[in-house]
């Protein structure tokens, strides 16, 4: 969708979230103690400051918390494209920036349910989500 | 006893602006001593008087790489010959008014007595060489580091987009408008056509405002701010020194600075508010005013969805409020019950990022605005400076307390 995507700088913290999803789901930190979700990654809880920290999968679902139809070409050749701020169904909060893909801004509402699908570009995972499918 | 307000040990004695333009052709430092220079003398002071100096983005941000920022501290230090007691540069803290507070502080510990503050931009120029760089995407040869990784692999370059997604929350859940948006960009422009420094002064209509391309639903050209070249300059002096004042002081009554919720463009916990609530309630946590007394407002609109930010945080309306605030634009007018951005702001005045902001504000406590002074001789001010991680604010009151 994007004819670029700029690669994040990887670390010991943020492997796993970028580059873990070969089993087809996103791994963000979860505290072992208190059980909080911490995005960005990092090596502490904010909400207990425990260590016990590490990456586990998510469900992958959320909502669209709020969206922009980015229209300026930042990326040159790039097409209007959606960046949506999707809130995960595991913790209020749970924010992370994305692309919605397979469908238009126009259609696009506030609170609609949406799920993970990765693409792929050297080795990194970036999470775009696309409308919720029903379960077969 | 109650808390000791150190920052009013500190009030402006002199301000000074460069030429302000696209594409000057000036160089950085030729911008930045036009202004250091003219706020010395409008202070009554010379460069021997100087013992402090403070400047935001700090150097290495010059033309070269971006025109964000212009020389750093040691550089004009070096240039204008100046010996100075205590220095500093930086891009953290309290957004670009952390340039001033920086100043303040070195007052209150008998560092300095009088501080020398500056903020110089060439985005103009650099933009004319391909090379304006905006904020988070430098750097990024290696991969992107920070939270910046978690926002532009996904396009989401510019603060435009990030500021999109709470224009979009406002529009979904308070009934903003983008004729809300418009009142800004039209007033602004209003108050552009009375500042012969502003670089947009043409009359802009509704229409216009509504014809305008969009940049990031649901934002377009006009609610963006205009890069230019240009540089300001403030002198920041202690009290103890009024007596000699040139001018009538500008006292720095209560700043805001606090970091409460996420310091983050797209983490902050309420989508319904931004980070600048924190040194919002901060700022009237430390002053002795409050939001009904203010007579002038100079709000930070390097998007004019940062300005609705800012309004509903201070209080000027309640969060959602802004909408019915704004209707009509007659609040924000120069005989309004809260002038806005009476130099034209950064939409049609230039991106003078931030600084542009505080001029504006001496010069309307001062009763120094020429064609645009409000009337009833203000004697509050509030400025308020970024948006998201980057976020502070201060309120300044003419005379001394």
């Amino acid at each position: 969708m994007l004819p670029l995507r700029l690669r994040p700088f990887l670390d010991p913290d943020n492997q796993e979230y970028w580059t873990g999803g070969g089993d087809g789901r996103l791994h963000m930190h979860h505290c072992g103690d208190c059980g909080w979700w911490v995005h960005p990654a990092a090596p502490r809880c904010r909400r207990c400051r425990g260590a016990n920290v590490s990456p586990e999968a998510v469900s992958g679902r959320g909502r669209v918390a709020t969206f922009t139809v980015n229209h300026k070409a930042w990326i040159p050749g790039s097409e209007p494209y959606i960046i949506a701020l999707v809130e995960l169904n595991e913790q209020a909060g749970l924010f992370l920036t994305t692309n919605l893909v397979g469908i238009d801004g126009d259609d696009v509402i506030l609170g609609m349910e949406v799920e993970l699908v990765f693409e792929i570009v050297d080795g990194i995972y970036y999470p775009l989500f696309r409308p919720r499918q029903e379960s077969p | 006893m109650t808390t000791r307000i150190g920052e009013r040990l500190s009030y402006i004695s002199g301000i000074g602006q460069s030429v302000v333009g696209r594409r000057t052709g000036l160089s950085e430092m030729e911008l930045t001593m036009q202004s250091v220079q003219a706020a010395i003398a409008d202070a009554g002071l010379q460069p021997d008087d100087i013992d402090g100096l403070s400047t935001y983005p700090g150097g290495g941000r010059g033309t070269a790489s971006g025109g964000f920022g212009g020389p750093g501290p040691n550089d004009v230090i070096d240039a204008l010959g100046l010996s100075v007691d205590w220095y500093s540069g930086g891009l953290d803290g309290a957004a670009q008014l952390q340039a001033v507070v920086n100043a303040c502080m070195a007052i209150a510990t008998g560092l300095s007595r009088h501080v020398l503050v500056y903020r110089t931009v060439t985005e103009s120029s650099a933009q004319g060489s391909g090379g304006r760089a905006g904020i988070g995407s430098s750097g990024m040869g290696r991969g992107v580091p920070g939270p910046f990784q978690y926002l532009v692999p996904f396009g989401a370059m510019s603060a435009v987009d990030w500021l999109a997604y709470s224009a979009q929350y406002h529009f979904h859940h308070f009934g903003l408008t983008r004729e809300s948006l418009g009142q800004i960009a039209m007033s602004n422009r209003r108050h552009a056509a009375l500042n012969p420094k502003a670089l947009l002064r043409e009359p802009m209509t509704l229409d216009d405002y509504l014809g305008a391309r969009m940049i990031a639903e649901p934002l377009c050209l006009y609610d963006c701010d205009l890069p230019c070249d240009g540089s300001t300059a403030l002198v920041v002096s202690h009290t103890d020194t009024a007596s000699d004042a040139a001018h009538v002081p500008v006292q720095i009554h209560a700043v805001g600075t606090a970091v409460r919720g996420r310091p983050s463009w797209d983490q902050w916990e309420d989508l319904a508010t931004f980070p600048g609530r924190d040194p919002a309630a901060h700022l009237w946590e430390r002053a002795d005013l409050t939001p009904a007394d203010v007579d002038v407002a100079q709000l930070y609109d390097g998007f004019s969805m940062i300005t609705v930010l800012w309004l509903e945080a201070l209080g000027f309306c309640p969060t959602g409020g802004a909408a019915s605030f704004l209707e009509g634009g007659s609040r924000i007018a120069l005989d309004g019950e809260l002038p806005l951005n009476t130099s034209g702001g950064q939409l049609s005045a230039g991106r003078l990022h931030g600084f542009g902001l505080i001029h504006e504000a001496v010069l309307q406590l001062r009763g120094d605005g020429g064609d645009r002074q409000v009337g009833g001789r203000p004697e509050v001010a509030v400025v308020a400076n970024g948006a998201g991680s980057t976020v502070g604010c201060m309120l300044l009151t003419r005379g001394l307390a």
